[in-house]
């Protein structure tokens, strides 16, 4: 088997993957190398949600998830359009507020008085009083999606090697040539870093600083009810869907700042916090109030100081990390880091203030000042 | 030094237990009483707690063991299923008499204690629920007495009401005078077996047939034809359930026993649950019955001990109640690691449900469901297929668990994202050892080393409004955002760097939405 490619990827997670994709659609050469099985971590442990109005990739997010099934030959699950509805006056505000933005934007928020919001959401109770109806974004199952993108690679042509950590990255003059692992190296002409919380320590030795701190985060799923629809519904405080299987899949509140080690996480543990995403569940929809909670998951994500992507290109390495928000955005993050592989820049969107050079200033101790620091574990 | 806060940490938010116990046991089998009893007399504060008797709707979903819509509607009374469990159980009393504070029905779901990752939590605790609410408690010493779970593998038919496993009819027959049969057949002939005929036998049902696989009776039983050398070909029935079972010898003659129950006693599986969930190691031990917490009886994390059938540990109730007894002076500092017996059988159970499931597999149409929850058939599941609510699509028909082998070994995790067996409200429990062997026979690994999807919490499934924690802390409320709460996050990206950044941020502070 060869060891040279044309670009490694470093990170078998959405983002890593859908590059990878993209630039097997390019016919180039690509290896993609995970420390476990791909879409272990963030990528396979969030909601599945796919409305990022605010991202400069937005765009062409909403121009691929509708294509994504037949592109990558595999089902993700993707569905449109997202509900929002609210139990108190504070979240209506709130939510009105954001449907403003998104009018600016141009794209359509339709308004729920609370008789509507309860027929698009029947397990929904007499609390609710109202919402709003993004007729854009959507939410897609990210598990199935990952693994669509790792086979739609595969059928390109492209390598995967699971469970194959990269323990260095090497260089020759400044430039970078390719990877070290347990099963040997590899080089490369390209070298694209999308780690997740790994990505800091991968990028270290090479003078390159990329500020992130992980955090473990924890979800909640019911048995299923019946379909929604519209499944991604959510609010309370709570983001999530409901599958197409019918379960309800609700995360939010408190995240826990945690250590990263090189190789990655140990365990994901859940806490009592379960029991207050229930209370938020069950006062979204008191109707589905008796619905068995069957499993908790919590899961690791990485985010920068600003909670911003960074997208970015430094001689022949891409850094890509997506700040706790990469799943929704991955078709198009994969498109973007082709190009910056490719062609140098971004050719679809302008992307420029997701550098890197935007923490140039950053104090060191910035992590300190934020507060993102862990809890000494017992 | 003083902490510099995130508003939106979880610093400080999780509420600290409702309850606190000197010594908590979970499981009022006979390790657990034995335990509780050791305990008590000890002079300690104790609290016991059994999930049985387990409401009905529960027992329909073959929660927590695999009752096969064989239970009577006694279940439909629990309070008079509470008197029946306590008549039936004279330990129960006793532990009454010594003080011990026995809660029954009341299932405890979920251990969380801080470790690698977690530093959030205010001390170790355990939830429980009574099936009304739900509430934690703490504890100086917490004994997992938590017994077996049935093991169950599928052939044709084996997704009707009268199939069922061999704990499950121990705890109908002998705990809840609930037994619906009349007339059985036992898959096996191991000691797991010998117990289920015994009992049949005590209570005047008609054991029908014992079958075994095997080419000889895998242990002794008095009175009892062991049928060896014979394999399952299908349970047949009607709509309630089973009404005869199809044998086949070695010869391929068939033979058909009429019968209103297929007993499945060809193993037990470890309760470990709330261990892994709790942090603790997994390891398979073939001898002790497969997943398993290294070490066995004793202490398995801080704090933390396990007792009994948890364990592996399989043989009489005299054993199991000594076994609780001796981890209880071992909590209480009275005693010495030697007083633990921890040597295994020589019997190799894993071994021993593969040469079952291989068996049932060769006469199984490929058709057969594996998971009964989300449908899932073993065709489906070597196939690594989506739901049958995706459609196919052509490349989806090229691959199967043999291509994604081609990325690594088996990942019981993986298979179980993509097919959704073991993702149902039985928290696959019908088919986690079953999808565990198949995927290692795929893969041409040995049982021992089947892959093996792991436990989270909630143990046990727990409706949404009773989980909640419809108290909680103040600072859970005032610290809640639906994502980090990270100021700058949600602000539109062509916002960044002028007026309207600020003044987005001043209104929406953080809180976005996904």
């Amino acid at each position: 088997m060869s060891t040279h490619y044309d670009v490694i990827v470093v990170g078998g997670g959405v983002t890593g993957l859908s590059s990878a994709w993209w630039l097997a659609r390019d016919g180039l050469r690509v290896l993609v190398l995970d420390k476990g099985v791909v879409g272990a971590e963030a990528s396979s442990r969030n909601g599945g949600g796919a409305s990022h109005y605010q991202s400069p990739l937005f765009v062409e997010e909403q121009r691929l998830w509708p294509m994504m099934d037949e592109l990558l030959g595999y089902p993700t699950e993707h569905q449109p359009e997202r509900v929002i509805i609210a139990t108190n006056q504070h979240d209506l505000d709130h939510y009105h507020f954001i449907a403003g933005m998104c009018d600016e934007m141009g794209y359509r928020v339709d308004r729920l008085d609370p008789q509507a919001a309860r027929e698009l959401v029947p397990i929904a109770g007499d609390n609710c009083l109202g919402g709003i109806h993004y007729r854009f974004g959507g939410h897609a199952n990210p598990q199935r999606t990952v693994q669509a993108y790792a086979w739609a690679l595969q059928d390109l042509g492209g390598r995967l090697i699971q469970h194959c950590p990269v323990l260095s990255i090497d260089s020759t003059g400044g430039k970078v040539t390719g990877v070290t692992t347990p099963q040997g190296q590899f080089s490369c002409g390209s070298l694209v870093v999308a780690a997740g919380p790994q990505i800091m320590a991968l990028l270290e030795p090479l003078g390159i600083t990329v500020p992130l701190v992980a955090a473990r985060a924890e979800m909640i799923v019911t048995e299923p009810a019946p379909l929604m629809r519209y499944g991604g519904v959510d609010g309370n405080g709570l983001y999530g869907r409901q599958t197409m299987r019918g379960n309800l899949a609700f995360g939010g509140g408190p995240h826990e700042w945690i250590d990263t080690r090189p190789e990655g996480v140990r365990a994901r543990p859940t806490t009592t916090l379960s029991r207050n995403l229930a209370r938020r569940v069950a006062e979204l929809f008191p109707r589905a109030a008796h619905l068995n909670v069957i499993r908790s998951w919590a899961g690791v994500i990485e985010n920068t100081p600003d909670g911003r992507p960074v997208l970015d290109r430094i001689d022949n390495v891409v850094v890509a990390t997506m700040s706790g928000v990469g799943f929704g955005l991955s078709p198009a993050t994969g498109h973007a880091v082709r190009d910056l592989v490719v062609e140098g820049h971004c050719t679809f969107a302008e992307i420029s203030k997701l550098t890197l050079a935007r923490f140039a200033d950053l104090a060191s101790d910035w992590r300190e000042t934020a507060g993102w620091l862990p809890l000494g574990a017992a | 030094m003083t902490r510099i806060h995130d508003a939106f940490a979880i610093d400080g938010k999780i509420a600290p237990p409702d309850e606190l116990y000197d010594v908590v046991v979970v499981g009022a089998g006979p390790a657990g009483l034995g335990a509780a009893l050791a305990a008590a007399q000890a002079g300690r504060q104790v609290l016991l707690i059994d999930e049985h008797p387990v409401a009905a709707a529960l027992a329909g979903t073959d929660v927590p063991l695999w009752f096969g819509g064989r239970a009577t509607t006694a279940l439909q009374s629990p309070e008079r299923l509470i008197e029946t469990l306590v008549e039936n159980e004279p330990l129960i009393a006793d532990c009454f008499e010594a003080g011990v504070d026995v809660r029954l029905g009341t299932t405890a779901w979920g251990l969380w204690r801080n470790r690698d990752a977690c530093g959030a939590l205010p001390r170790a605790m355990l939830g429980l629920s009574d099936g009304q609410r739900a509430w934690t408690i703490g504890f100086e010493a917490l004994v997992l007495a938590t017994g077996a779970r049935d093991c169950a593998l599928g052939f044709a038919g084996w997704d009707q009401p009268g199939v069922m496993g061999a704990l499950a009819f121990e705890t109908l027959v002998a705990r809840y005078d609930a037994f619906a049969g009349e007339r059985v057949v036992i898959l096996g002939s191991g000691e797991l077996a010998r117990e289920t005929a015994l009992l049949a036998h005590a209570r005047g049902i008609t054991v029908v047939a014992m079958i075994e696989v095997r080419d000889a009776a895998q242990c002794g039983i008095a009175g009892m034809t062991v049928m060896a050398g014979h394999r399952v070909i299908r349970a047949e029935g009607g709509s309630d359930g089973v009404e005869r079972l199809i044998v086949a010898a070695a010869d391929g003659a068939e033979q058909s026993i009429v019968c209103d129950t297929v007993i499945m006693a060809i193993d037990a599986v470890p309760a470990i649950e709330l261990a892994e969930v709790a942090g603790a190691g997994v390891s398979t031990e073939p001898m002790r019955g497969g997943a398993v917490i290294p070490g066995g009886a004793g202490e398995v994390l801080p704090g933390i001990w396990l007792a009994g059938a948890a364990t592996g540990l399989m043989g009489s109730r005299d054993d199991a109640l000594a076994q609780g007894r001796a981890v209880m002076a071992l909590v209480l500092g009275l005693g010495q690691d030697g007083m633990l017996s921890k040597t295994t059988g020589e019997f190799d159970r894993m071994v021993y449900r593969n040469d079952w499931l291989r068996a049932l597999v060769a006469t199984s149409p490929d058709t057969t469901m594996v998971c009964q929850c989300e449908e899932v058939t073993r065709a489906d599941l070597i196939g690594v297929q989506p739901p049958n609510y995706l459609a196919r699509s052509e490349h989806m028909g090229q691959r199967s668990l043999g291509t994604l082998l081609e990325d690594g070994p088996p990942d019981a995790e993986q298979v179980k994202r993509l097919t959704r067996a073991g993702m149902g409200v039985c928290q696959g429990r019908r088919c986690r050892e079953q999808v565990s062997l198949l995927l290692a026979m795929a893969a041409n690994l040995p049982p021992a080393s089947a892959p093996r999807g792991n436990w989270r919490v909630p143990v046990r499934p727990v409706p949404l409004g009773v989980m909640a924690d419809w108290q909680e802390t103040a600072a859970m409320s005032a610290g809640w955002d639906v994502w980090f709460g990270i100021r700058k996050q949600w602000i539109p990206y062509r916002d960044i760097g002028t007026p309207e950044e600020a003044r987005k941020i001043a209104t929406i502070g953080g809180s976005g939405h996904l």
